[in-house]
């Protein structure tokens, strides 16, 4: 496997490339009686520079999901290929150089470090490899994301949207193989919630930035290029293009 | 309420538990000691008991200055006539004299068998007839008879294995003797009264060997029937010369047993009040400990309040916690003080203290303050953080992130503060420098204004927190990188709670470099006064460094070849002014070894004493109005007084004068002395201090073992063991608040991994890995130490300046590699608290950490 320093420069895999594949992903919590299955058996590819976007009810198995592909959960059977490596099998070391190298994180409560400004917040990935950041690729961020002015302010100076789109660069500024984005509009209005999804969308239009989002809700589900449904830990459906009222019917069927 | 409080507590059991570890330790000290000094206490007086058992009065001697009894001023013995007109009484059924005095035993290996400090006891037994007065009983062989046997205490035997058959060296007063050992025996039922050696001689050789032929050092008395004790007493007084007592045997067992718990008593002072630091520093970490957990509860006592809780529940709720944890903690306290007894009473051994122990004394008042004290403690603690939790707002419940709101005197702390630091210091100066005060008050006053500075800093911290951080993280940055600069910034992100964790190591390092500044003066101002008047090329003292000497060692190196001077200085007690006074003699030759600056008169003073000559130092006869010529009277513990008239006035150094109050000549000093000895002589030999010179002196000192020779520099060696010792015993004191402190670094870190459990998987998610965790946390927790380090050293350093102003004979001198010792401790200390919160902190399961609440 490469080394934390060969990436300083990492070259994005080519479009169309299969960067995340998934083979019957099962996943079984508890055991005898009690025993959850949140997965019984899910197949999916991620090809580089998409969206996708994962839907279902909650307690349908989407984050679990999720979980697994980002090599945060253990699958019970199955396998997860990130950017050609195995990852179900690794060790807690290997796992972490492998989240440094090639997965950038969106989480719903933004979770950024409070003594830290903006700027710092953006680059921490990067500190913590012990790597310095592209200085043009920093500036580029900062200015696509509204943030040029607002860089050496605090979390708790800065608005819900500020912080996520903080949270949203510090994801990019890796140029990750895959960005799992948890339900990134769930803790913010819709007007600040739409401005977020048009960043997201835009990072895979201008960057090529692939990435996999967990979400519930049908407005930011449509930006995607592809939307799975899972119910009851299986992939039920899968649509592209599909417009808000195709991702409401499904929905609703699946809830019934 | 109730309810809500135990089973909250009950769900946070780990944080409850490293809150109470706090309590329990300082709670055990203050028991420990208890049963400690209760344990000895109660052994002291079975053996007493046991020895004035058979005894219905008894007879000693006395100083005519009042009851002292030291290895250096024995009280003089009275007349052995005395017995026959006591056995002439009508109440007296019968009646024995005994002799009691010191004498050490040399073992195998020709070197004095040590007492552990305490003193060689040396005592007559009368080998025939019925031993119905002997305190002494036979554990293995006969009573000693003649001038070659002895019997030993069944302590040394079975330490330095001796047993009936064998030869034993005996210094009494001269050279090294040998003996025959005849018997083991014990005294009062155990084997050894705190470690001191006794030597047990007939009553004739005991006489012989202790130049007391012809005199006694006590009587025991035996009552006829139906004569009572107390009516005995009344019968014996008239006889009594001015230098002899009579008491009961009931009153003489209660008399020794209040003197051995005069003593006893200032052990137990002195422990407590380590148990007392260690308790303030618990305090601390408690008040903070809970004011991070009500931080951390927030929400839950807003929703509490939501549902309907009024202020006042929440603030019992929170104190009803902290008593739970305080009675547990006192409780488990109490229990661990029964080890610690043991444990402490292993360091006193190791320190040269050693004390008898029988059965274990559990005390109802141990019980009783352990626990007072250790809720107590707990509840004062608690208060702060209760009211702080009575501020919750209701509507933190329904707000994600909500801060407790500030105080309104929050802008007013550092000025606080500042005014707290102010009138503590105030107080320590009364009580450092004013004068007319009673020493209780004057400790009182220098304790509790020290306990104020301790609280003024620790609300100072919170102002120096961030900038101190910014430096001392310096390091963690460059050598820990990421993971580094955020232990900087999480040190930073909450000043209030990095100073209060550090604030509680602050004191224990304050008071650590106390000590080690006070005791690096004393050292210099004595070595100082050791060059000024240490002109002589070798020292004489005993191989203890504090015990008197036999004249007789000294006169013999007087036949050295080369030996140019041998000149001791004699000591003993007197009377003058109406104060007990030091004497001390000297002869002529003395100025060729000592020198000192003279205000009156010169150094050939000591040479031109004759026999009623004396002279005195500055402050002595400035005190007393003495000039050239004053007459003063003397008081001898033989109830005779030497009228003396003033020959000179000497300066003596900072740091310790040779000489006592007042000074006589050698020769008028034996005459009223009875068995003078030397506190120390010294010898002036041609080629002065060289090695060969060296093993001449040493090898005429072979049958002195109690004697040894040092030369300049290590005479100052030995005298300053003392002060090195009482130093560390000290430091193994001190360290136990020490070890509390870093019990908070613990609390706090753990409590913060609690808090930050999100982000550490943001963090883990984001690529940072276990190490690097450990890493960071492990930094904070070293930054958090230094800073105590960078408050506490100061402190002491300010601390040691004003006391050692005060006590005068200081120097003051900062030993700078002991703080720098200190410094790095402080950093290991940081290393050790930082291993479990990190290890924790490292196990987290990013995904569940990432979804905590």
């Amino acid at each position: 496997m490469a080394t934390a320093q060969d990436q300083t420069q990492p070259q994005r895999p080519a479009a169309g490339d299969v960067v995340v594949s998934a083979r019957d992903l099962t996943r079984r919590y508890g055991e005898g009686d009690t025993a959850v299955d949140a997965l019984r058996g899910v197949s999916l590819d991620v090809r580089a520079g998409e969206l996708v976007a994962v839907m279902g009810p909650s307690g349908s198995g989407k984050s679990t999901l999720m979980h697994i592909l980002a090599g945060l959960d253990t699958p019970t059977s199955g396998t997860v290929e990130i950017a050609g490596t195995e990852i179900t099998k690794l060790g807690d070391t290997d796992l972490t150089r492998l989240r440094r190298e090639h997965i950038g994180f969106v989480f719903q409560f933004f979770n950024l470090l409070p003594m830290l400004d903006a700027e710092e917040n953006v680059v921490l990935p990067l500190s913590i490899a012990g790597e310095k950041p592209d200085k043009a690729w920093l500036e580029e961020l900062l200015e696509k994301t509204g943030l040029a002015k607002r860089r050496s302010h605090r979390p708790s100076e800065l608005s819900g949207g500020e912080q996520q789109r903080v949270a949203i660069s510090r994801a990019l500024i890796t140029k990750p193989t895959i960005l799992f984005a948890d339900e990134p509009t769930g803790n913010l209005d819709s007007k600040t919630g739409g401005e977020i999804l048009d960043l997201i969308r835009d990072s895979v239009d201008t960057y090529g930035q692939t990435i996999v989002m967990v979400t519930h809700e049908a407005r930011a589900a449509v930006i995607a290029d592809r939307i799975l449904f899972i119910a009851d830990g299986l992939i039920v459906k899968e649509l592209t293009g599909a417009s808000t009222e195709d991702v409401l019917t499904v929905m609703s069927s699946l809830s019934s | 309420m109730t309810l809500v409080a135990l089973k909250g507590l009950l769900g946070r059991k780990l944080r409850a538990a490293l809150t109470a570890v706090a309590i329990v330790l300082g709670v055990a000290m203050i028991s420990g000691t208890y049963v400690l000094t209760d344990t000895i206490k109660a052994a002291f007086g079975t053996v007493f008991t046991t020895v004035y058992k058979n005894t219905d009065a008894v007879i000693t001697s006395k100083s005519a200055l009042g009851n002292n009894t030291n290895n250096n001023n024995l009280p003089p013995s009275f007349p052995a006539s005395l017995l026959a007109k006591v056995q002439g009484l009508p109440g007296v059924a019968d009646a024995q004299g005994g002799i009691s005095d010191f004498a050490s035993l040399v073992g195998r290996d020709g070197k004095v068998i040590s007492g552990g400090g305490a003193p060689s006891l040396a005592f007559s037994v009368h080998p025939h007839g019925d031993q119905h007065f002997n305190p002494l009983t036979l554990v293995s062989g006969a009573w000693p008879v003649g001038p070659h046997q002895i019997a030993i205490d069944a302590n040394t035997a079975s330490k330095k294995h001796y047993k009936v058959g064998d030869t034993i060296g005996v210094i009494a007063r001269g050279p090294e003797q040998t003996f025959t050992v005849a018997g083991v025996v014990k005294i009062g039922g155990v084997a050894s009264l705190g470690g001191a050696t006794m030597a047990i001689f007939d009553f004739p050789t005991a006489q012989k060997i202790f130049n007391k032929v012809g005199k006694l050092d006590a009587i025991d008395i035996a009552a006829k029937h139906g004569v009572s004790p107390s009516q005995l007493v009344r019968e014996v007084k008239p006889l009594l010369p001015a230098n002899a007592e009579v008491r009961t045997g009931q009153a003489q067992a209660a008399q020794a047993t209040k003197d051995t718990n005069g003593f006893l008593s200032i052990i137990n002072d002195f422990l407590l009040a380590f148990g007392g630091v260690a308790l303030f520093v618990g305090g601390f970490v408690i008040a903070n400990t809970l004011s991070i957990t009500i931080a951390q509860r927030t929400r839950e006592l807003a929703t509490l309040r939501t549902l309907g809780a009024t202020r006042r529940q929440v603030l019992r709720s929170v104190m009803l916690e902290a008593l739970v944890i305080g009675t547990l903690g006192s409780v488990a306290g109490l229990f661990l003080g029964l080890g610690l007894a043991k444990g402490l009473n292993r360091l006193f051994v190791h320190f040269g203290i050693d004390l008898p122990q029988a059965g274990t004394v559990f005390a109802t008042r141990t019980v009783v303050v352990s626990l007072a004290v250790g809720i107590g403690i707990t509840l004062i603690a608690a208060l702060r953080p209760a009211i702080r939790a009575t501020r919750v707002p209701p509507i933190s419940a329904v707000r994600e992130g909500a801060v407790l709101p500030t105080s309104r005197f929050a802008r007013f702390s550092a000025a606080a503060a500042l005014l707290t630091i102010g009138g503590a210091a105030a107080i320590m100066l009364i009580g450092l420098f004013v004068g007319g005060i009673s020493t209780t008050d004057r400790l009182l006053a220098i304790g509790v204004g020290a306990a104020a500075v301790f609280v003024g800093v620790a609300m100072l911290a919170k102002t120096l927190v961030p900038p101190l951080a910014r430096v001392l993280g310096w390091p963690a940055v460059r050598i820990g990188g990421a993971a580094g600069a955020l232990a900087r910034g999480n040190a930073m992100r909450n000043p209030q709670r990095t100073a209060s964790t550090a604030s509680a190591l602050m004191i224990g390092l304050a008071l650590v470099t106390l000590v080690s500044v006070l005791a690096s003066g004393l050292k210099t101002t004595f070595e100082n006064a050791v060059n000024s008047v240490f002109t002589g090329q070798y020292a004489v003292t005993a191989t203890d460094n504090f015990s008197p000497i036999s004249i007789a060692s000294a006169n013999a190196l007087k036949k050295v070849p080369g030996v140019q001077v041998v000149s001791g200085v004699r000591a003993g007690d007197g009377k003058a002014f109406g104060s007990r006074i030091g004497v001390t003699g000297v002869s002529g030759d003395i100025s060729k070894v000592i020198t000192v600056k003279w205000q009156a008169g010169s150094q050939a003073v000591p040479g031109e004493l004759g026999n009623n000559g004396a002279f005195v130092a500055t402050a002595y006869a400035k005190k007393h109005h003495l000039t050239v010529g004053s007459p003063i009277a003397v008081e001898t513990p033989s109830a005779n007084t030497m009228h003396l008239v003033l020959r000179g006035i000497f300066a003596p150094p900072k740091g310790g004068s040779p000489y006592g109050d007042v000074t006589v000549s050698t020769q008028r000093f034996d005459a009223e002395y009875p068995n003078p000895q030397n506190v120390f002589a010294f010898v002036n030999i041609a080629g002065g201090a060289t090695a060969a010179n060296t093993a001449k002196l040493t090898a005429a000192l072979k049958t002195f073992p109690d004697a040894k020779v040092a030369t300049a520099s290590q005479f100052k060696k030995n005298q300053e063991k003392g002060i090195d010792m009482l130093l560390n015993l000290l430091y193994v004191l001190l360290s136990l608040s020490i070890i509390i402190s870093l019990f908070g670094i613990v609390n706090t870190l753990v409590l913060t991994v609690f808090e930050r459990t999100r982000e550490l998987g943001m963090l883990r998610a984001v690529g940072m890995t276990r190490r690097q965790v450990r890493r960071m946390i492990r930094h904070e927790s070293i930054i958090t130490a230094l800073i105590g380090a960078a408050l506490g050293i100061p402190v002491g350093i300010v601390l040691a300046l004003m006391v050692g102003k005060a006590i005068k004979f200081a120097a003051f001198t900062i030993p700078v590699g002991t703080l720098v010792t200190f410094i790095f401790a402080a950093i290991i200390a940081g290393i050790v608290a930082a291993i479990f919160p990190a290890r924790r902190a490292g196990r987290l399961n990013v995904l569940e950490a990432l979804q905590y609440e």
